[in-house]
């Protein structure tokens, strides 16, 4: 301070403009392949994009990653963040238009390593920004809803369709929604069975001692068991279940399927809702026990208008590690025949198609995403109207 | 519960482990039931003790670069000249959890192929997190008092970081450690749907050709080894935390 006309450096801004200095003249922007399975081709920025297209975008990269170099104010910091973010989002659309020779079908753009260095240096800045201005959850929430809807907005208004992902997008898009309706059924229908099973065996773990440690041991061992090889081994129970049972089948259990994939995340979900609860519950103010005890509460009116608010915010917790896991995992149940996103990656893998794998794992990584964001500001929301 | 009980528990699960690593052919009759037509019951195309020992080694390779680029990166953050990126790592770790561990694995393969390399990345990325979180927990939340000690008996800063920082962290990096293993035991054998070698190559077969013997090996195998190397770090976690007198969980 003081000394006015030194120049002074941000850390992290020197980190961002290395990347962007690498991604800018080193790294490929854009790769094009003859068709959906050959080597790529790589493209630079300047050859990817119309003439004068291409100068704007090294303009706006440089002077962003300049003004994240110095010390600058978060204002500006956070404009070097969005702008060239959302330039980068439209013109790597404008990229695959100008690279796809007219007429042909067969051609395929893809984001390379470039744009892809580029959009996480930018992602580091941005999310530096947000850190330090320390966004109330609501905001937070906020800034999720209007990021989602820009990326909608490209979607929709077709800027992204000269892209790979988006032609292997085409090419099954009623499956594609299928899969990811499945999906969420998955994630959030096991999610929803663990908490109804979850929380009565917590409250039950708090109250009888005897039962804590057998329980959560079980449900540890249950935690360490390959997730491939937990859906596999179900497989046998379900179909002796869905032949020997009537009108199991009826209700569409079956040995392959969804059903396996189900009973797998509904185990695996168990352990952080039943510890949670205990957790929460054993967190319970001796005091707030005392005083409800004192005017008289009985052991149900205690527990659902002391013991569980209190405990709240850690059940929570809880749910929010099992939601956030469960859309991963989801993936898995692809690999016996229980459908969801990983239908697509583990066809790309098959085929060597990585905008196959793309199109099944971008989803997934934005669906756990936004889950956590949303569940992190409900949990922060929850605990701060519970601190006095 | 008699105190014996459980280290002989774990004896017997060591012993019933090598053998069937070793010895497969053995406990051929009890998983004959779970095949059908007369399919193979012990894996056929590789031995098991092979997979095992590859399994553990793309697992120690990913969490030994795990660890020391983690508690790299949190020796630094800590210090007054990267103070600077401490609130921004804590976003990035929690930013990092919510990626799954199949989505880490998919994309790694268009950058270095298939094979035991995207395996090892999508093992080494994972790992980072909670070994990370848990250096950092325990390099801020050190004792005041002991801090200010080693400074005033006039401790320069690598002294107090390698004397005094580093071993009282390090019952709590142990146990970031121990989840990040954990973790990676589980997740290596998804590494076999891009070609690695690991045990997941036994339970992807029985998935193929519905052979349930094959499931339930691969699978068993996975939870013995992850539930010994659980609880043996766990232990060197409570010696360590005794002999540092810091309470672990």
């Amino acid at each position: 301070m003081g000394e006015g006309v030194r120049i002074r450096f941000d850390k992290l801004g020197v980190v961002i403009a290395a990347i962007s200095a690498y991604a800018a003249f080193a790294a490929p922007f854009a790769t094009f392949r003859a068709n959906r399975i050959v080597p790529g081709e790589a493209r630079s920025i300047l050859e990817s994009l119309p003439a004068a297209v291409g100068p704007l975008l090294m303009a706006i990269v440089v002077a962003a990653a300049l003004i994240a170099l110095l010390k600058t104010p978060l204002a500006l910091r956070l404009a070097a963040s969005v702008v060239p973010l959302a330039a980068l989002a439209l013109l790597i659309g404008v990229a695959g238009s100008f690279l796809t020779p007219a007429g042909n079908t067969f051609a395929r753009i893809s984001p390379a390593s470039g744009f892809w260095l580029f959009i996480f240096a930018f992602t580091l800045l941005l999310a530096d920004v947000l850190t330090r201005l320390n966004l109330s959850p609501q905001a937070r929430v906020g800034v999720l809803v209007v990021a989602a809807a820009a990326i909608g907005l490209l979607l929709v208004s077709g800027s992204w369709n000269s892209l790979s992902i988006l032609k292997e997008y085409f090419n099954r898009a009623d499956s594609f929604w299928a899969e990811g309706s499945k999906h969420v059924t998955l994630a959030l229908g096991s999610l929803a069975a663990a908490v109804i099973i979850g929380l009565p065996l917590g409250i039950l773990c708090h109250r009888v001692e005897k039962l804590r440690a057998g329980v959560l041991n079980v449900l540890n061992i249950i935690q360490t068991i390959p997730s491939i090889a937990l859906f596999g081994l179900l497989i046998a129970p379900l179909g002796w279940v869905a032949s020997h049972v009537p009108g199991a089948a009826a209700l569409g259990i079956r040995g392959i399927g969804t059903a396996p994939a189900f009973v797998a995340l509904f185990l695996y979900s168990l352990l952080p809702v039943v510890a949670n609860t205990v957790v929460g519950l054993a967190g319970v103010p001796r005091a707030a026990n005392d005083a409800a005890r004192g005017m008289g509460m009985t052991d149900r009116q205690r527990l659902f208008g002391v013991e569980f608010p209190l405990a709240f915010p850690v059940i929570l917790t809880g749910i929010r590690i099992v939601l956030v896991q469960n859309i991963g995992l989801a993936t898995i149940a692809a690999l016996i025949g229980g459908g969801g996103f990983g239908v697509f990656v583990f066809q790309g893998v098959g085929q060597t198609a990585m905008d196959l794998v793309l199109l099944g794992a971008v989803p997934t990584v934005a669906l756990a995403f936004a889950a956590a964001i949303i569940l992190d500001a409900v949990i922060e929301m929850s605990a701060s109207k519970r601190r006095v | 519960m008699k105190a014996w009980l459980p280290s002989l528990l774990r004896l017997a699960l060591v012993v019933l482990l090598i053998a069937f690593v070793t010895n497969p052919g053995w406990f051929e009759p009890l998983l004959k039931p779970l095949t059908e037509n007369n399919a193979p019951v012990i894996y056929n195309q590789g031995s098991l003790l092979t997979l095992t020992l590859l399994h553990l080694r793309t697992v120690l390779i990913a969490t030994v670069a795990a660890t020391i680029v983690a508690v790299a990166l949190a020796i630094l953050v800590t210090r007054p000249a990267g103070a600077e990126f401490l609130p921004l790592s804590r976003s990035l770790v929690n930013i990092g959890q919510t990626f799954p561990p199949v989505a880490v694995l998919a994309l790694a393969v268009p950058a270095v192929g298939f094979g035991e390399k995207p395996t090892l990345i999508a093992l080494f990325l994972y790992g980072l997190l909670p070994i990370f979180e848990n250096a950092l927990t325990g390099l801020t939340t050190l004792p005041a008092n002991v801090v200010e000690a080693a400074r005033g008996a006039g401790m320069t800063g690598w002294q107090r970081l390698v004397k005094v920082e580093l071993p009282l962290s390090a019952p709590i990096i142990l146990g970031g450690i121990r989840l990040s293993v954990v973790i990676s035991l589980a997740t290596a054998t998804i590494g076999s749907t891009v070609a690695a070698r690991t045990l997941g190559e036994v339970i992807i077969a029985g998935l193929l050709s519905n052979n349930l013997a094959f499931i339930l090996q691969g699978g068993l195998i996975v939870a013995a080894l992850a539930v010994l190397i659980y609880d043996g770090l766990s232990a060197i976690e409570r010696y360590t935390g005794r002999r540092m007198g810091r309470e672990v969980e």
